[in-house]
């Protein structure tokens, strides 16, 4: 522990502490809850010199502030690029800065995107809870208390692993057009050739009933075909989309239900579950069938990327530095003048 | 797609989950042969130590196996499982049996009368069909400690209700179709409330956090309204309130 906590002022209500997730219980009826945007989570962490899939703060659309007790705490905020401002001074997302002891940190609500993590150096060790510390709201299970952050809450702030500096990343790209890959089954065959068809060409919107449970979708409605839409009820997983009687998808995503009884068509393959989860109610969401051994080759790209992260790092160049290397460089270009 | 096997069993079927997934079907029916069958074959699988294998999740008719794509895919996995599905898949020689205490009726059942008077029983025989019956936890799921039940009389088979309450209280003991449940957490629910439990399968304080496993026996205890409350505060400081008795399968009375 650093003797610093950070204590909230104020925050969105569905604000909460999310880690890597939790596994190994799924048998007893609890889903891995974890970040909704892994990516950004380990983007976070890799700003302030965490491992990857520390506990951080889950922003989800709403903003917050938050106040440094104690001692000064190095910060990061990486996903959907909240507007951060220190004491009233704009800071940038993506990049880690220090919170000094009694300054306060605001973060306004993100045009674009609905996730973000606020990673803390030396993480918050709140006490894990079945091998994690990630919020499982329906089941009062891991984050502070099992529950969301509320204002007045304190994070404990962990013994950071160095000094630290300021470090930038380029933003994580978000929200491009392109179709949601998914994994036909594992019950594509419940339903007509010409229905799983039609799912592939439509264009859905993320609907206002989306969570960290699921998201539901608006559009078309996936016709069932003559075994209806009830099955013996079997395993879900995270990208599970299954499709109940009203015929709209929904999108099973990490705190969701371990089992189900509606058929399931395909399955969103785990590199793009981030990019549905980063998709606001109202927005396009598209699907385009891959099969497994795909969906294998794309996950393993996608760990490339998040392994890579810490190398991605650049230091962050202050503006007197900037101005003093802009000074050295116009020095040079007149000395070479004639 | 799904893959019939031709040299094992005829109704396995592989069917994909994206790739940190796949599901092992063994059959499509509410049948507890079939479901000791899925447990048997999960505890093929988990002593197989499958490189890869994250977690499993048995049901009453197929077994999920969640996978670290990293490691292994589901192919390796799918052919891994293929073998070891060959041969008789028979129930373990141990078994738990749970005694679980549960008040029907009244602010406990609220749909007791209301069942009875649709299978023209009196609600005390209903109570004694639900109650004496050993019952088998065919699956966890749907949300934490959530136990699905085979062996309901089928005396007591409703379809659900048409439209769900929003919410049940925690404890709930239900009945849908041809299943019974044990409900951990306050959750909406259309099945039909029979009674209610102070044991909660699902504690997150408690060690162990969760107390039933899939496969173990349940045998429901009729009990006093007075005695709830009781019972009850034990479950909230920890106690597992449901009496446990292990023995081999034989044995258990």
């Amino acid at each position: 522990m650093s003797g610093a906590h950070l204590l909230v002022l104020a925050c969105g209500a569905a604000t909460g502490l999310q880690d890597g997730g939790r596994s190994g219980y799924q048998r007893q009826g609890l889903s891995g809850s974890g970040a909704m945007d892994r990516l950004a989570l380990a983007a976070a962490n890799a700003l302030v010199g965490n491992p990857p899939e520390t506990v951080a703060v889950e922003l989800a659309l709403a903003g917050a502030r938050l106040r440094a007790v104690g001692g000064v705490v190095r910060l990061a905020l990486a996903g959907a690029p909240f507007a951060l401002s220190l004491d009233g001074e704009a800071v940038g997302d993506h990049r880690s800065f220090c919170l000094r002891e009694g300054a306060t940190l605001a973060l306004a609500p993100p045009r674009r995107g609905v996730f973000a993590y606020l990673a803390v150096a030396g993480g918050i060790p709140v006490p894990e809870r079945l091998g994690s510390r990630a919020l499982h709201l329906r089941a009062g299970l891991g984050g502070v208390d099992g529950r969301l952050l509320r204002a007045g809450d304190r994070l404990p702030v962990g013994a950071p692993a160095g000094a630290g500096a300021d470090r930038t990343i380029d933003p994580l790209p978000l929200d491009s057009e392109a179709p949601v890959r998914v994994v036909p089954g594992p019950q594509a065959d419940h339903f007509p050739d010409a229905a799983v068809a039609a799912f592939l060409s439509a264009t859905y919107a993320v609907s206002n009933r989306a969570d960290r449970m699921g998201y539901q979708l608006d559009g078309p409605a996936v016709a069932h075909g003559e075994r209806g839409f009830n099955i013996v009820s079997d395993a879900t997983v995270a990208g599970s989309i299954q499709v109940p009687g009203s015929g709209l998808p929904i999108v099973l995503m990490a705190d969701r239900q371990t089992t189900g009884g509606y058929p399931k068509i395909a399955t969103v393959i785990s590199a793009d579950l981030r990019r549905v989860a980063q998709r606001r109610p109202g927005e396009p969401l598209r699907f385009e069938a891959v099969s497994v051994e795909r969906a294998v080759a794309l996950a393993r790209e996608a760990a490339a990327v998040r392994a890579a992260l810490p190398v991605r790092l650049r230091a962050v160049i202050s503006r007197e530095e900037r101005l003093m290397a802009a000074n050295l460089a116009g020095n040079a270009v007149d000395a070479l003048a004639p | 797609m799904p893959d019939p096997d031709p040299a094992g069993d005829p109704a396995l079927r592989i069917l994909p989950c994206g790739d940190t997934a796949l599901t092992v079907e063994l059959g499509e029916t509410i049948d507890p042969r079939l479901n000791a069958r899925v447990l048997a074959l999960e505890a093929r699988v988990l002593a197989a130590r499958l490189p890869g294998l994250v977690e499993t999740v048995p049901t009453y008719r197929s077994l999920t196996l969640h996978i670290d794509p990293l490691v292994t895919d589901p192919a390796r996995v799918a052919s891994a499982v293929r073998e070891l599905a060959r041969g008789a898949l028979s129930p373990p020689a141990r078994r738990r049996l749970w005694r679980v205490p549960v008040v029907y009726g009244g602010a406990f059942g609220i749909d007791l009368d209301a069942v009875a008077e649709r299978h023209g029983l009196t609600p005390a025989k209903i109570v004694e069909h639900h109650a004496s019956p050993e019952y088998r936890v065919v699956m966890l799921g749907f949300l934490p400690g959530y136990a699905y039940l085979s062996g309901l009389d089928p005396r007591l088979a409703l379809s659900r209700r048409p439209s769900p309450r929003p919410v049940t209280p925690a404890g709930t003991i239900s009945i849908g179709g041809a299943q019974a449940l044990i409900a951990s957490i306050a959750a909406p629910s259309g099945w039909h409330l029979l009674g209610r439990t102070p044991v909660r399968s699902f504690a997150p304080g408690r060690d162990p956090v969760f107390l039933f496993a899939p496969g173990d026996a349940i045998r429901f205890v009729p009990t006093d309204p007075a005695r709830f409350d009781a019972l009850d505060r034990a479950a909230a400081a920890g106690e597992p309130v449901a009496e446990r008795v292990e023995a081999d399968a034989a044995e258990v009375p």
